[in-house]
């Protein structure tokens, strides 16, 4: 059965570890928006070993490029983008400390692995609600690569933001789960 | 010769993609909202709901509906006895395209491809439009507009069999086109599938099976009864809304079909996510 919780960041692994694939988190305070471009970014300066734009440590990643904001909002819609793209880069992020993804989509093994070995979770959004879920952002402000438009690195602040775990720390799958339920041989 | 201003094409084409950008047209919501009354998983009934929400939401704050706002997509039929004064017929709709994605602070998505620079800029804001022409009877401009995200786009795919595959090879591949995509083109979906032709004939045909409106019934009646075998086997997939499990994985499959050479049988797969924001007007 699947449980709810509210959680805030930065994360702990006890609390990782508590989550099962299927549970519904409403997650509050600060989580950083990434896609591709920054991706690599952050990766490149890993491997240099430089300080990153943003403390990884507890840290959730939000797979998003927002549209631009009306006047007075702080963002426009802000829905998941599809995570495979990320695939290769997550593990050298749960390596060094985050614990969260949020994202819409399947994932490779070796992220599946790494949210087990690290005590990481991949977070589904609904993708394509970004009207819904914009909303529930309170501040954005852009803390790293403003030159990559809607890829630049955002610190949002988020308000009970509401995401699903699909990947958990125990290398459950919740869109296999639901999908060997639901398929009619 | 019928004259049209340019200024009236701008003016068109930048109003259609702001409505298009907010407002989810009417057989998507009815197709969606069916969806929603007939899933059997919990799950993936909370998460057509959340789309419903989010329609509502996007309709009455004029916000978009996704943040990816798509690539803007034009099939444009214009008559032979008419003509448009002041400029070109194609910079009017990348001028209006343009418009129409600045006015809704719609995303720039236009990029290019080795170094992903954004081309807003460099082109203009999420320029160019894609556009398909042809000429028609007549002296009106008939233009289907469509936005097209990248998330469905990427799990499209084509291909060309011999003709011995006949429907039964078509119908399996489509199966397995949409099996492995499983939840990432952002289910329930809308399948164009373009058959015969040639390879590009097969591909935009797929693309174009996407502006037919959703719920209606192919005019061929052999071809609207595959659509239905499509439809009711991917179905059975099981991927459900968003890839969560369940019953209602696809809204509508819709194909055009084509004459082709004797030696081949080209098939087009196009997927549409559940945010199928398109449109038809005529100026």
């Amino acid at each position: 059965m699947s449980k709810t919780y509210k959680l805030t960041t930065p994360l702990t692994v006890d609390q990782t570890r508590e989550l099962k694939a299927g549970d519904i988190v409403y997650l509050s305070g600060f989580i950083y928006s990434a896609r591709d471009a920054a991706h690599k970014k952050l990766a490149d300066l890993i491997e240099a070993g430089k300080e990153l734009p943003f403390d990884l440590k507890g840290s959730v990643i939000y797979f998003v490029g927002p549209t631009p904001p009306k006047p007075g909002d702080p963002i426009g819609s802000a829905g998941p983008t599809t995570s495979y793209r990320m695939d290769s880069y997550s593990p050298i992020m749960l390596e060094n400390g985050s614990l969260g993804m949020i994202g819409k989509g399947k994932r490779n093994q070796a992220v599946k692995d790494a949210c087990k070995e690290f005590g990481g979770i991949y977070f589904g959004a609904t993708g394509g609600a970004g009207a819904l879920l914009g909303k529930q952002i309170k501040s954005a402000e852009v803390i790293a690569y403003p030159e990559l438009g809607p890829e630049a690195i955002r610190k949002l602040e988020v308000e009970n933001f509401p995401v699903t775990v699909i990947n958990d720390t125990y290398g459950a799958d919740l869109y296999q789960m639901g999908r060997e339920k639901y398929e009619v041989k | 010769m019928r004259e049209i201003q340019y200024n009236d094409v701008v003016t068109a084409i930048r109003n259609v993609i702001v409505h298009c950008g907010t407002v989810l047209p009417d057989d998507a919501y009815k197709a969606i909202k069916d969806a929603h009354d007939n899933e059997k998983s919990p799950v993936a009934k909370e998460v057509l709901a959340q789309l419903l929400e989010n329609a509502d939401i996007a309709k009455n704050e004029e916000r978009p509906l996704c943040q990816d706002t798509g690539l803007a997509v034009f099939f444009v039929n214009v008559g032979e006895e008419v003509k448009v004064i002041g400029g070109l017929l194609r910079d009017a709709i990348n001028e209006g395209t343009e418009k129409g994605y600045q006015d809704a602070y719609l995303r720039a998505s236009t990029c290019e491809p080795f170094t992903r620079a954004n081309l807003k800029d460099k082109v203009g804001y999420n320029l160019p439009a894609i556009i398909h022409f042809d000429i028609v009877a007549g002296d009106k401009i008939d233009v289907e507009y469509a936005a097209k995200g990248g998330g469905s786009e990427n799990v499209s795919r084509a291909t060309v069999f011999p003709p011995a595959a006949g429907k039964a090879g078509i119908i399996e591949y489509v199966k397995q086109v949409i099996s492995d995509a499983g939840g990432n083109p952002c289910p329930p979906l809308t399948v164009g599938v373009g058959i015969g032709g040639t390879f590009e004939k097969a591909g935009i045909s797929s693309k174009h099976a996407l502006f037919r409106t959703i719920g209606s019934v192919n005019e061929d009646p052999e071809m609207a009864q595959m659509e239905q075998e499509i439809k009711d086997e991917l179905n059975k997939l099981g991927i459900g809304a968003m890839g969560m499990g369940g019953t209602e994985t696809v809204l509508a499959v819709h194909i055009e079909s084509n004459p082709c050479h004797i030696a081949s049988l080209p098939v087009s797969v196009n997927v549409q996510c559940h945010s199928s924001r398109h449109a038809h007007i005529t100026i």
